[in-house]
Order: C-alpha cells, then sequence, then structure tokens
C-alpha cells in the first residue's frame, strides 16, 4: 500500500450524510455508490494493525484487517448495497441515511484493534438502529424503538464495565482472546451477548423487528446479532458457555417461531435460532467451528435478508403482518415466493444451498470434539429450522389458503435485490469453495460426500412430512407469546406502579397528619395572639399592654442578664 | 365449484395436490431405501442405521411441535396484551 488505508466506516459514514444532504438521483446514487465503496476499501484493509492513534494513555487501532474480519465486513457491505436497492424507492430517507451509520457501525466494529474503538462503534450502532426502528412509524414502533433502545443502552453499559476493567487491570485494550474467568472478561461477554439476543433477553429483537417497515427490517436483521457473533469469535473463542448458550437460542428459537402468527416476527425468532447455531460454534472454538460460525454468519446475512425482503414485499403490497390475514399469495407474487422459498430453503440448509454448506460445518465440529449430545440437538435443530422457517413461512404466506388477496408483485428494485440475494444463497451451496477460501482458518472438508446429502435428506424430507401432518396442531392464533420480557414489562411495572402507588398513600397520609399539626399550632397561635370576632377577649400576645408593664418587664430582663453574666 | 376450481391456479387444484403429496411420498421412501446403496457412515454408531435421519427429522419435529403446543397453553396471550394493539403502521 501507497497510501495510509482508508477505514471503510468512513464512506458508508459519509454516505449517511450525504444521503440526507442531496436529493432525486443524487441521493439514490449514493445509496448504491456508498456502500461499493466501502466493499472496495474492505479488500484494501491489510493483515494486523494498519492505523493507530495515540489518545491520551490508549494506543487506539481503529483499523485492524485479519481474514474474519474482511469477511464479516464483506458481508455487512454487501448487506448495505443490496438493501440499499431494496428499499432506495420505497424507504424513507432518514431510514437510508441511518441504514448507513448503522451499517457503518458495524463494519467499524469488523475492523476495531481495540476496546474502545469497539466500544464507539458499538454505540453507533445501537443509535441508528434504533432511529431504523422508529422508521416503521405510529405508535408500536416507537414504543418499542424506546424498549429496543433502553437494552442496548444497557447493554452498552455493562460492556463499557468490562472494557474500563480490563483497561485498568491489564493495562492492555486490544481485541484479543480471553475466557469469562473474571468479572472484567465476564461483563464484555455479557454486553456482547445482549446484543446477540441470548436469553434471558432474546426477547428485544422479535419485539422490535417486527414494528420496523418493510425496507427497515432487512437492514435489521443483517448488523447487530452478526457483530456480536464476530465479536464473539475475536475476543471468545473457545468458551465453553457459549454451547449451552446457542443451544439455549437454537431451541428459544425454534419453539417461539412455532407459536408466532406475526410472519416478520416468525423471521426475527429464527435469527435466534440461527445465531445459536453461531453462538455454539464459537464455543466449541477448534478451528473448523469458527470457520464454520464465521461461513454460516455470511451466508445467513444473506438468505435471512432474502428472507426478510420476500416477507418486506409482501407487507409493503398488502399492509398485512398475520399469516392469519395472508395465504394464497403465489398466485399473484410467483417471484416473491420463488425467492422466499429459495431463502427458506436456504435456512433449512438444504442441500444446493448455502446454509447445507456452512451448518454442516458446525455439525461436523461437534462430531470432531466427539460432542454426541450438541451434535444431536444441533441435527434436531435443523430439522426444527426446517418446521419452523423452511417450510412454516412460505407455506402461511404464499400457500395455505386462498386469502382472496391478489396484490402486484414487487416492485422492480425489490425484485433486483430479491434475484441478486437468491443467487447467492444458490451459488454458495453450489459452489462452496468460493466462501471456504476466504474463511479463518484452512478447510478440509467436504460439503457433498453423498452418505452426508441422503442423511440430511432424510431428515429434513420427513421433518415436511411432520409439518404436513401435524399441522392442524399449529393453526394460527390472533395471539402473542409471553417471554422473559414480561419479567420487566409487566412484573417490574407492576411493581413499579405498585410502590408509586403506596409511596402516594403514605405521602398522603403524611400530608394529612402535617396539615393536623398545623392546624393544631394554628389553633394555638390563635388562641394566644388574637382578639375573638366580637372583642371581648384576646390572646396574651393580642392585649394591649401599658407602659409600665413593659418598661418593668426590660427592667427584669436587664437585671437577669447581668445577673447571668456575673455568674 | 368446480368451475371455480378449475379457474383456479393449477397448483391449487386438488388433482395437482394429490399428486405433489404422490411425488412427495414417493421423494420419501427413495432417501430412505437409497440408504441401501450410499451407506451412511455415521459419526456415533446409531446414526448409520436404516431410516435413522428419517426417524430423528420426524421424532424431533414431533416433540418439538407437541411442546410448543404445551408451552403455548402457558404463554398464549390476546395480541391487546401489552396494550397496544398490533396493527401495522399506516404509513408504511
Amino acid at each position: 500500500m501507497m497510501f495510509e488505508p482508508i477505514p471503510p466506516a468512513l464512506a458508508l459514514l459519509l454516505g449517511g450524510a450525504l444521503i440526507g444532504i442531496l436529493r432525486g438521483h443524487a441521493r439514490s446514487a449514493i445509496v448504491l455508490l456508498a456502500p461499493l465503496a466501502t466493499l472496495w476499501l474492505v479488500w484494501q484493509v491489510p493483515d494486523g494493525v494498519a492505523l493507530d492513534i495515540k489518545f491520551l494513555d490508549y494506543r487506539i487501532e481503529p483499523l485492524e484487517g485479519s481474514p474474519v474480519r474482511r469477511l464479516f465486513a464483506t458481508a455487512f457491505a454487501l448487506m448495505a448495497l443490496v438493501g440499499g436497492l431494496f428499499a432506495y424507492r420505497q424507504a424513507k430517507w432518514h431510514e437510508l441515511a441511518a441504514a448507513h451509520i448503522y451499517a457503518a457501525g458495524a463494519i467499524g466494529v469488523c475492523f476495531a484493534g481495540d476496546l474502545i474503538t469497539l466500544f464507539i462503534f458499538w454505540e453507533l450502532m445501537a443509535l441508528f438502529s434504533t432511529v431504523v426502528v422508529w422508521c416503521g412509524g405510529g405508535p408500536a414502533a416507537r414504543a418499542a424503538g424506546i424498549r429496543y433502545v433502553i437494552m442496548h443502552l444497557l447493554g452498552g453499559v455493562i460492556l463499557k464495565v468490562g472494557i474500563e476493567g480490563i483497561a485498568v487491570h491489564t493495562g492492555s485494550i486490544d481485541v484479543q482472546p480471553m475466557l469469562a474467568s473474571n468479572f472484567d472478561a465476564a461483563m464484555i461477554l455479557i454486553g456482547i451477548l445482549i446484543n446477540a439476543a441470548a436469553p434471558p433477553v432474546s426477547a428485544w429483537l422479535s419485539d422490535s423487528y417486527p414494528e420496523s417497515s418493510p425496507t427497515g427490517s432487512v437492514f435489521l436483521s443483517a448488523f447487530t446479532t452478526k457483530t456480536a457473533v464476530l465479536a464473539l469469535i475475536l475476543l471468545f473463542p473457545g468458551e465453553p458457555l457459549l454451547i449451552g448458550i446457542g443451544l439455549f437460542m437454537v431451541m428459544y428459537g425454534i419453539i417461539y417461531a412455532l407459536l408466532e402468527n406475526n410472519i416478520r416476527r416468525i423471521l426475527a425468532f429464527s435469527i435466534v435460532n440461527q445465531v445459536g447455531f453461531m453462538v455454539c460454534a464459537v464455543g466449541i472454538g477448534t478451528e473448523m467451528a469458527i470457520n464454520g460460525a464465521a461461513a454460516h454468519a455470511f451466508a445467513h446475512i444473506i438468505y435471512k435478508a432474502l428472507l426478510f425482503m420476500s416477507a418486506g414485499v409482501v407487507v409493503y403490497r398488502t399492509g398485512l403482518n398475520r399469516c392469519s390475514d395472508v395465504g394464497g399469495l403465489f398466485r399473484t407474487m410467483p417471484l416473491t415466493a420463488i425467492c422466499g422459498i429459495v431463502g427458506a430453503l436456504a435456512i433449512s440448509g438444504f442441500p444446493l444451498t448455502s446454509g447445507f454448506t456452512t451448518k454442516t460445518l458446525i455439525s461436523q465440529a461437534a462430531a470432531n470434539e466427539a460432542m454426541v449430545l450438541v451434535y444431536f440437538l444441533l441435527a434436531a435443530a435443523s430439522a426444527g429450522v426446517f418446521l419452523h422457517a423452511g417450510i412454516k413461512f412460505p407455506w402461511f404466506v404464499f400457500f395455505q389458503r386462498d386469502s382472496g388477496l391478489r396484490p402486484k408483485d414487487a416492485p422492480w428494485n425489490m425484485a433486483a435485490a430479491m434475484l441478486v440475494f437468491a443467487f447467492l444463497c444458490v451459488l454458495l451451496g453450489v459452489a462452496p469453495e468460493l466462501l471456504y477460501r476466504f474463511l479463518p482458518y484452512p478447510v478440509d472438508y467436504e460439503a457433498y460426500a453423498p452418505d452426508k446429502v441422503l442423511f440430511y435428506l432424510q431428515l429434513l424430507l420427513f421433518s415436511g412430512l411432520a409439518f404436513f401432518l401435524f399441522l392442524p396442531l399449529m393453526r394460527r392464533t390472533r395471539t402473542i407469546s409471553l417471554d422473559a420480557d414480561w419479567l420487566w414489562r409487566v412484573l417490574l411495572s407492576g411493581v413499579a406502579r405498585g410502590a408509586y402507588g403506596a409511596l402516594g398513600w403514605i405521602g398522603a397520609r403524611l400530608a394529612k397528619a402535617l396539615m393536623r399539626i398545623g392546624n393544631r399550632l394554628r389553633a394555638v397561635a390563635a388562641r394566644h395572639m388574637s382578639t375573638s370576632p366580637d372583642g371581648r377577649r384576646s390572646g396574651v400576645f393580642a392585649r394591649a399592654w401599658p407602659i409600665g408593664t413593659t418598661a418593668l418587664w426590660i427592667a427584669i430582663l436587664l437585671t437577669s442578664y447581668v445577673f447571668v453574666y456575673y455568674l | 365449484m368446480n368451475k371455480k376450481e378449475q379457474r383456479d391456479h393449477w397448483l391449487a387444484r386438488p388433482a395437482t395436490v394429490k399428486r405433489i403429496w404422490r411425488v412427495f411420498v414417493a421423494l420419501l421412501a427413495l432417501t430412505v431405501l437409497a440408504q441401501l446403496a450410499v451407506s451412511i457412515k455415521g459419526y456415533f454408531g446409531l446414526d448409520g442405521w436404516l431410516g435413522f435421519g428419517a426417524a430423528f427429522g420426524f421424532l424431533s419435529c414431533l416433540v418439538m411441535v407437541l411442546f410448543a403446543k404445551g408451552l403455548g397453553y402457558l404463554l398464549k396471550r390476546r395480541e391487546d396484551y401489552y396494550g397496544g394493539k398490533e396493527e401495522p403502521a399506516d404509513d408504511v
């Protein structure tokens, strides 16, 4: 490199600012050009620390490259580009600008060489993703956005506590592998896991994403959780806690998605499920597992965005959010349906899709470590993914029954974005080497071993059979499902309201008591200081005393003073 | 009624649905029978049994559906439980 490398996040930050300033075609051009420039810059970042600045007593490294960092940054830049194509004609300008800065935050985290840089970009993401949630419009989005930002600012504070501790106790703020064996590292881990939608706070994700606009949820699906996965790869590879947390997330996502009726909330729960696979892989921590986590994150960003695009077009065209309100849409929305099905097959890990070539890396890593339970739970989860996202989403939205709705298919830019991502889902499934080349460790893995393909075909197709046989058990109801957020949305607010009421009661009693004391004092004062209305009786202090008496009293006072003085 | 069915999309006609079911069941049988030709080595012994993937996939789905169903009785609430209506925003 002849020049100082430029931090790729700057291009998107600039893009976000320009979107606000420019109008018309110039703005549209920026929506697409800024991510392109970012993509180019991402690939100019060399390995190792490329920039360092002295700030106070710290060595800040805003730009540090490595294969896994570039891989995630590539996925994010690609997401900003294709998401921009999907959104630029339909979304409000402030949503586009916020999405750019949000993406810049994600890419900034990718290349953060130190914890301070990481924290700054982390918070940038939190703030501007909240704006994207708010762009959903309406009171529901506003309330969900406030709950969302409270959770993320809280996570940020916990992360900051950990970072401060690390800085004070070790003197190094480098981003480097650690174990959650002390308080500081544990705080950092918790801060990151909050962004990964780990239990018990998974609900922030399914609460807020479905309230955003049809275009906003596409952006939201990509950045926050996958940045957390990268942070886990960089900071906590091989942390055994993560295996259990990941498996819990996998199962949580499936069960809640099975109960859900809101189209985009089903997909939101399946983000938690998919991130669970990655968190579990980071916990396993071998080279194969880390490769699996990185590859799966890359593939996941693409197919999950594709699914949210497909759902977004449905919401955009029909204005309906519930499975029970739509159905049979394949008649007039064939392209959206096909792209949705491609995304659904990819998320299920069907052979010939990107999900198959990346998720099986994680299963293989579990098998290599002889983790029997983990392996079988992941296999069961793969079946469950097909159940809750692979079939459920396309079936209830595009088939099921004829709802009588005949909406138009996707506008051309939305269709183009979906086609690009659908193509990538298949491309990475057919030619996995394209992705394997860029993984952090050398890949020695044959995705299409015939027996493996056969095993997964059995697993998935029989899950499909189970879906259609047990369809009566999965009737859609117009309900929501309680989550851990019930604790603070209902219980805690109930306790707060109760405490408020109790304090109010105590306050009222106190005021009454004070009033009574005051009244009594006033009565005493009135007795001694005032004259009765008829003028007959006057208090001691209200009477007119003769001058002589006064002089006498003054004399007594002075005498006693002199007396006391000589004592 | 019959005419209406004829006018509907070919994919939604009962005859097509029946045909799809037949193909699907044949496929299911095929994936299990194919194991006679391609032996699945498996990692832990039992996952190499004939039809293990099929049975495991089917049963895990059954367990998950039933578990979700049961949990649903406990966790499901009306959409307006939290006060707000679940209606989509008007200005999308």
